[in-house]
C-alpha cells in the first residue's frame, strides 16, 4: 500500500522584508509559476492543492479559500493545513501523503506569507493558553530565548557561539542565493554589537519578517519518472509536536520534538548514522541559537557538544556536513512558507538544481520544519528512491 | 526599468490599513476554573496529578499528555519555586489581550513550583537579565485583591 | 483504493455556552470514539486535529487540543478546515501506507466569539469585508440568486428546516430538536432577505471524533467496520462576484469524483441516506441538486415530493443536520459519525431502515465555496 513519492519542481519568490507591488494571491502565482516552469507542467497537470498558512497572521479567515486565485484552485481539490511554524513543512508533508496514497499523482503545495502586512507578533502571542500563558509570553522569540538561556547555563555555550551560526548562514546566502531575503554578510562583532531583544538573544541573531511565497510539486513514483529525469525522491518524514502548555516541555537539552521527527525520519529513511550518511541540510532554525542547542537532536554530535560543533566549521560551504546553503530562516522568514523552502530547497540539492548553493554530489538531504510551539517536521529527500 | 521610475512606481502603489477586532469570552473550562478560584479566594496554586504516572501538573487540565489519562485529583503545591528558563523581552509588540503595546522590558520565566513536575510560565520582577540566572529560587508575590486571573492575582514572582 | 475502515465515532451534546473548555470538549470524544472502537490510545499511531483560529481566538488553535487528542505522542497534523477534509487527510495517510490507524477530532466554540465578525473576516479586506458581509447576509445572496433562478419558494426552504429539526427530535446529540411549521419558519424573525430564524443553524459549541483504520488493522476492534467507498472534495473560486452563486459545479465535481470511486451511477437509487450540510435551509435543496439526487432547479420539487423525508426512499438529514447543530468544523465530521451510526444499525429512533450506503458531505468557506464527499458503506 502506497506509492514512492518524489519532487518534480520547486519554485519561489525573491524573498524581501516588503513586497507591496503584490498582494498574497500573486506572490504565491509567482511561486506557482516558477515551479511548474522548472518541471515542465503546467496548472492544467495539478491533480490536487495543499495551502498553508495562519490565519491570524494575514488576518483573513479561511485563508485557504481566499488564496485559491494564486493557485489557480478553481475546480480542483484544496485543502488547508495549518500548524504554526511548521505550516510549511506540514504543508508538504500533507501533500506527499495525498501522492503517496494514490489518490492523487500530481500535488502542488504551496506555503506563503506577507509579513510586511500584519503585526506578527502579535498575532504569534495568540497562541498561547489564553487565561494562564499569552500576558507573560514573549512572543516567539522569547521561547527560543528562554531555552538558550537554559543550554548557556547547562553547558556553557555563549552568544557568541551562536554568532557563528548567524555569519555562516548570512554568509551562505551573500554569495549563493538569489531568492534570500537578507543579502549582506555580517561577522561576529555585528552580531555582538546589535541590541538584545530578549536576552540573551540579539538583533543579528534572529531571523527577519519577510514576505514570500514557495510552491513544490510531488508526484507518485510513474508520473515522477516521467517529469523528470532527476526527481527528488521521499526517502523518511518524521513529526511530532509537543503538549499543550508551553511549560510542559521548556527548559529541556535541545529540542525534544525534533529528536523524535528526525529519529522518525532516520528510521523511514533507513539512515543510522546521520552525520555521515546526510551530505547537506537545510535547517529551520528561528534563531542562530537553534544553530548550536539543537544539532545534538538530530545526532549531528553528542549532547552538549553544540559549541564545539559549529566552531569546527563542518557545517559551513566546503565542509562534511554544510548546513543551510540557502541561508536558511536566518536570512529569510515568510513564515507559512519557510518550513516548505526547507523541503524545495533540500530537493533542488539533490536534483543538482540548487545553482550556486549546490553542494556538490548531494545525494541525501535532510530538512527540518520548527513552529514556535516547540513543534518539529523532518523530511528526507534522496537522489535514488531507496538509500544506497 | 530605471530605479527613479521604480520608486515612482512604487510610490503609486495604495495600502490600507485596518484593525481586525474580535472580542472573545473564553471559557475557563472546569479545570482551570478550579485552579483560577483557588488562586483568588486562598492564594494557593492547585495542580492536578496523573492517577497513572502520578505526575503533578501546573496548571491543572483534563489529560495526563504522557499517559492519555483523566486527571482527577487536585493537589496544592508550593509558591515558591525554580526558574528553569527566562529571557527578557525587549521587543515592542502590541497585547492583543489590550490591543495596546506591550509594556517593556518585562522577563518571562518559565518556573517549576515545589511539587509539580511541570513548568508554569510567569514574569519575574527583575527585568536586568544580569541580575537573573537559570537555578535560582522564586516566590510568587500575590495581589491584595485578587480577581480570579492568573495574570494579577499573582503579580509576579521575586526572588528569593 | 485499498479498504480502509471508520472504526470509532463519537460527538459531544451540542449546545450554545458549553462550559466546557476546547480541551474538555476534545478529550470527551477521543476518549469516547476510542471506548467505541474498543481500542486504548496506544493503538492510535497518528492523529488529524480540525480546528479553527479565527473561531477560537488563538492562533495555532490546534495547541489547545494538542494533549487532548494524543497529538503530543504521535506524529500529527492540523487540516484547519471542515472535519470532513480532517477525515480525508487521515485517510490519506493510511493509504500512504505509513500509518495503520488515524483518530481525528474536530471542534469548536461558536459561543466564545462573535460570529458575525468572525465570518466578516471570511471576505476580502479590500474589496468585501468593509460592506459587513458575514456568513448570514453572504447565504442570503446566494439563496436570493438560486431562488430566482430556478423557481425555489421560501415555503420550500421552509420544509427543509421543518423536516430537520423535527429529525433533531431522535438525535439525542442534535441541539434544537423543534416541533414548527412551514408557517413557523416564515413568520420568525427575518435575518437577511429571504433568510429568517428558522431557516438559520445556530451558534454551537461542540467536537466530534472519528477513527479510521486499514483494514489489516481493524480485526481487533469491537464494532462493524464501515467502508470508505469513495471520497472527493473541489473548490469554487474565491470572490463572491467571481462565482455563479446558484452554480453547485464545485459539489458536482467533488461528488462525480467521489462516485466513480464507489462505483456509483445512479445516486438517489443506491444511496440509502444522505448527511448534509444544510448550514441554511436553501443549501440543502442545492446541495441535492450538486449531488445528482434531482436535476438542477429540482430541489423545490425533491423536497416537496417527501423522498427526503424520514420513511422516504432516500432520507436527507436523519441527525437533524447542521441546523439542529452547528459547531463549526466538527460539523462535517459529524455528518460522517452519523453516517457511520446508521450504516452499524446504531442510530436508534433516528435509524433508516435497512441502510446500506450513506453519503456524508461538508464545506468550506463562504457560501459552500469547497465541498467533501464521502460515501461509506456497510
Amino acid at each position: 500500500m502506497g506509492k514512492r513519492t518524489a519532487i518534480v519542481g520547486v519554485g519561489q519568490t525573491n524573498h524581501r522584508s516588503k513586497i507591496p507591488e503584490c498582494n498574497g494571491q500573486e506572490l504565491i502565482a509567482i511561486a506557482v509559476r516558477r515551479a511548474l516552469d522548472s518541471s515542465g507542467l503546467t496548472i492544467k497537470d495539478i491533480d490536487a492543492v495543499v495551502v498553508g498558512n495562519m490565519d491570524h497572521f494575514e488576518s483573513i479567515n479561511y485563508v485557504d479559500m481566499w488564496s485559491v486565485l494564486g493557485f489557480a484552485g478553481y475546480m480542483k481539490p484544496v485543502l488547508k493545513v495549518t500548524t504554526g511554524g511548521t505550516t510549511g513543512s506540514a504543508v508538504g508533508h500533507a501533500a506527499f501523503y495525498h501522492a503517496s496514497s494514490g489518490l492523487f499523482d500530481v500535488v502542488l503545495a504551496v506555503g506563503w506569507e506577507q509579513n510586511s502586512e500584519s503585526d506578527t507578533t502579535a498575532a504569534i502571542v495568540t497562541h498561547c493558553e489564553p487565561l494562564i500563558e499569552r500576558d507573560f509570553y514573549g512572543g516567539a522569540i522569547g521561547g527560543l530565548a528562554s531555552q538558550y538561556s537554559a543550554y548557556m547555563d547547562g553547558y556553557g555555550a555563549t552568544e557568541e557561539d551562536a554568532a557563528l551560526v548567524s555569519v555562516r548562514d548570512r554568509h551562505n546566502a551573500a554569495l549563493y542565493n538569489p531568492y534570500a531575503h537578507l543579502r549582506k554578510t555580517i561577522t561576529v562583532e555585528d552580531v555582538m554589537s546589535s541590541p538584545y531583544i530578549a536576552y540573551p538573544l540579539r538583533l543579528l541573531h534572529m531571523c527577519p519578517r519577510s514576505d514570500g511565497a514557495c510552491a513544490v510539486i510531488f508526484a507518485g513514483e510513474e508520473k515522477a519518472k516521467r517529469i523528470t529525469d532527476r526527481p527528488a525522491w521521499v526517502l523518511g518524514v518524521g513529526n511530532s509536536h509537543g503538549t499543550t502548555y508551553l511549560g510542559d516541555a521548556i527548559a529541556m537539552p535541545g529540542l525534544p520534538s525534533l529528536e523524535k521527527a528526525s529519529r522518525d525520519a532516520y528510521m523511514m529513511a533507513g539512515i543510522s548514522n546521520p552525520f555521515k550518511q546526510i551530505d547537506v541540510a537545510e535547517l529551520y532554525l528561528p534563531s542562530a541559537s537553534a544553530g548550536v542547542a539543537w544539532m545534538e537532536s538530530m545526532r549531528f554530535c553528542e549532547e552538549g557538544e553544540g559549541p564545539k560543533f559549529i566552531k569546527s566549521g563542518v557545517t559551513n560551504m566546503g565542509g562534511e556536513l554544510p548546513i543551510n546553503p540557502s541561508g536558511g530562516v536566518i536570512a529569510t522568514n515568510c513564515i507559512g512558507a519557510t518550513g516548505l523552502i526547507r523541503i524545495g530547497e533540500a530537493a533542488l540539492q539533490v536534483m543538482g538544481k540548487a545553482e550556486k548553493r549546490q553542494v556538490p554530489a548531494a545525494k541525501v538531504a535532510l530538512a527540518t520544519g520548527f513552529g514556535g510551539c516547540l513543534w518539529s517536521d523532518a523530511t528526507i529527500l534522496g537522489s535514488k528512491p531507496r538509500l544506497d | 526599468m530605471s530605479s527613479q521610475k521604480q520608486e515612482e512606481k512604487i510610490e503609486e502603489l495604495l495600502s490600507i490599513s485596518s484593525i481586525v477586532d474580535v472580542p472573545y469570552n473564553y471559557n475557563a473550562g472546569y479545570y482551570v476554573s478550579q485552579y483560577l478560584r483557588e488562586l483568588k479566594e486562598n492564594r494557593r496554586i492547585l495542580g492536578v496529578k496523573c492517577p497513572k504516572c502520578q505526575k503533578v501538573y501546573v496548571p491543572p487540565r483534563v489529560v495526563c499528555s504522557r499517559c492519555f489519562v483523566q486527571t482527577k485529583e487536585f493537589v496544592p503545591v508550593s509558591d515558591t519555586g525554580t526558574v528553569m528558563a527566562f529571557c527578557v523581552v525587549t521587543v515592542p509588540y502590541t497585547n492583543p489581550n489590550t490591543g495596546e503595546p506591550k509594556k517593556l522590558p518585562f522577563t518571562c520565566a518559565y518556573i517549576k513550583l515545589d511539587g509539580s513536575d511541570s513548568n508554569i510560565m510567569h514574569c519575574l520582577e527583575e527585568v536586568d537579565e544580569k541580575k537573573i540566572r537559570a537555578g535560582m529560587r522564586v516566590q510568587a508575590v500575590f495581589n491584595e485583591i485578587r480577581i480570579g486571573d492568573h495574570f494579577t492575582d499573582i503579580k509576579h514572582f521575586k526572588i528569593i | 483504493m485499498e479498504r480502509v475502515a471508520i472504526i470509532g465515532v463519537a460527538q459531544t451534546k451540542y449546545q450554545r455556552n458549553n462550559p466546557s473548555s476546547h480541551d474538555e470538549m476534545a478529550f470527551e470524544v477521543a476518549q469516547k470514539a476510542l471506548e467505541d472502537a474498543g481500542l486504548s490510545i496506544e493503538d492510535i499511531d497518528n492523529t488529524v486535529t480540525c480546528t479553527n483560529d479565527f473561531w477560537d481566538g488563538r492562533t495555532i488553535s490546534c495547541m489547545t487540543i494538542t494533549d487532548a487528542s494524543g497529538s503530543s505522542k504521535v506524529p500529527t497534523t492540523n487540516v484547519e478546515g471542515d472535519g470532513t477534509l480532517g477525515a480525508l487527510m487521515g485517510l490519506m495517510r493510511i493509504l500512504s501506507g505509513h500509518f495503520k490507524t488515524t483518530l481525528v477530532v474536530a471542534q469548536s466554540k461558536g459561543s466564545v466569539g462573535i460570529p458575525g465578525l468572525i465570518t466578516n473576516a471570511i471576505f476580502d479586506p479590500l474589496y468585501e469585508r468593509i460592506l459587513g458581509l458575514d456568513a448570514i447576509n453572504s447565504a442570503a445572496l446566494q439563496a436570493r440568486i438560486y431562488m430566482s433562478k430556478y423557481g425555489i419558494t421560501e415555503e420550500q426552504c421552509a420544509r427543509v428546516s421543518v423536516k430537520n429539526h423535527k429529525n433533531a427530535k431522535n438525535n439525542p446529540y442534535a441541539q434544537l430538536p423543534l416541533d414548527i411549521t412551514v408557517k413557523d419558519v416564515l413568520k420568525s424573525r427575518m435575518l437577511a432577505d429571504p433568510i429568517k430564524l428558522l431557516d438559520t443553524s445556530p451558534v454551537s459549541d461542540g467536537a466530534c471524533a472519528v477513527i479510521l483504520s486499514r483494514q489489516s488493522a481493524t480485526r481487533k476492534i469491537s464494532r462493524k467496520p464501515i467502508w470508505i467507498k469513495g471520497v472527493g472534495h473541489c473548490s469554487d473560486t474565491y470572490h463572491l462576484g467571481d462565482r455563479d452563486l446558484s452554480d453547485v459545479s464545485a459539489l458536482k465535481t467533488a461528488a462525480k469524483r467521489t462516485y466513480d470511486m464507489a462505483g456509483i451511477s445512479n445516486p438517489l437509487k443506491e444511496i440509502s441516506l444522505a448527511e448534509v450540510y444544510d448550514a441554511f435551509s436553501y443549501m440543502e435543496l442545492m446541495w441535492m441538486e450538486g449531488l445528482g439526487f434531482c436535476e438542477r432547479g429540482g430541489g423545490g420539487a425533491l423536497i416537496d415530493s417527501g423522498i427526503t423525508e424520514m420513511g422516504g426512499s432516500l432520507p436527507v438529514n436523519p441527525s437533524g443536520g447542521v441546523l439542529s447543530a452547528h459547531p463549526v468544523l466538527a460539523a462535517g465530521l459529524a455528518r460522517i459519525a452519523e453516517a457511520v451510526l446508521q450504516l452499524r444499525g446504531e442510530a436508534g429512533s433516528r435509524q433508516v431502515a435497512g441502510a446500506k450506503v450513506a453519503l456524508a458531505h461538508g464545506i468550506e468557506g463562504a457560501c459552500g465555496q469547497g465541498h467533501c464527499v464521502f460515501v461509506l458503506e456497510r
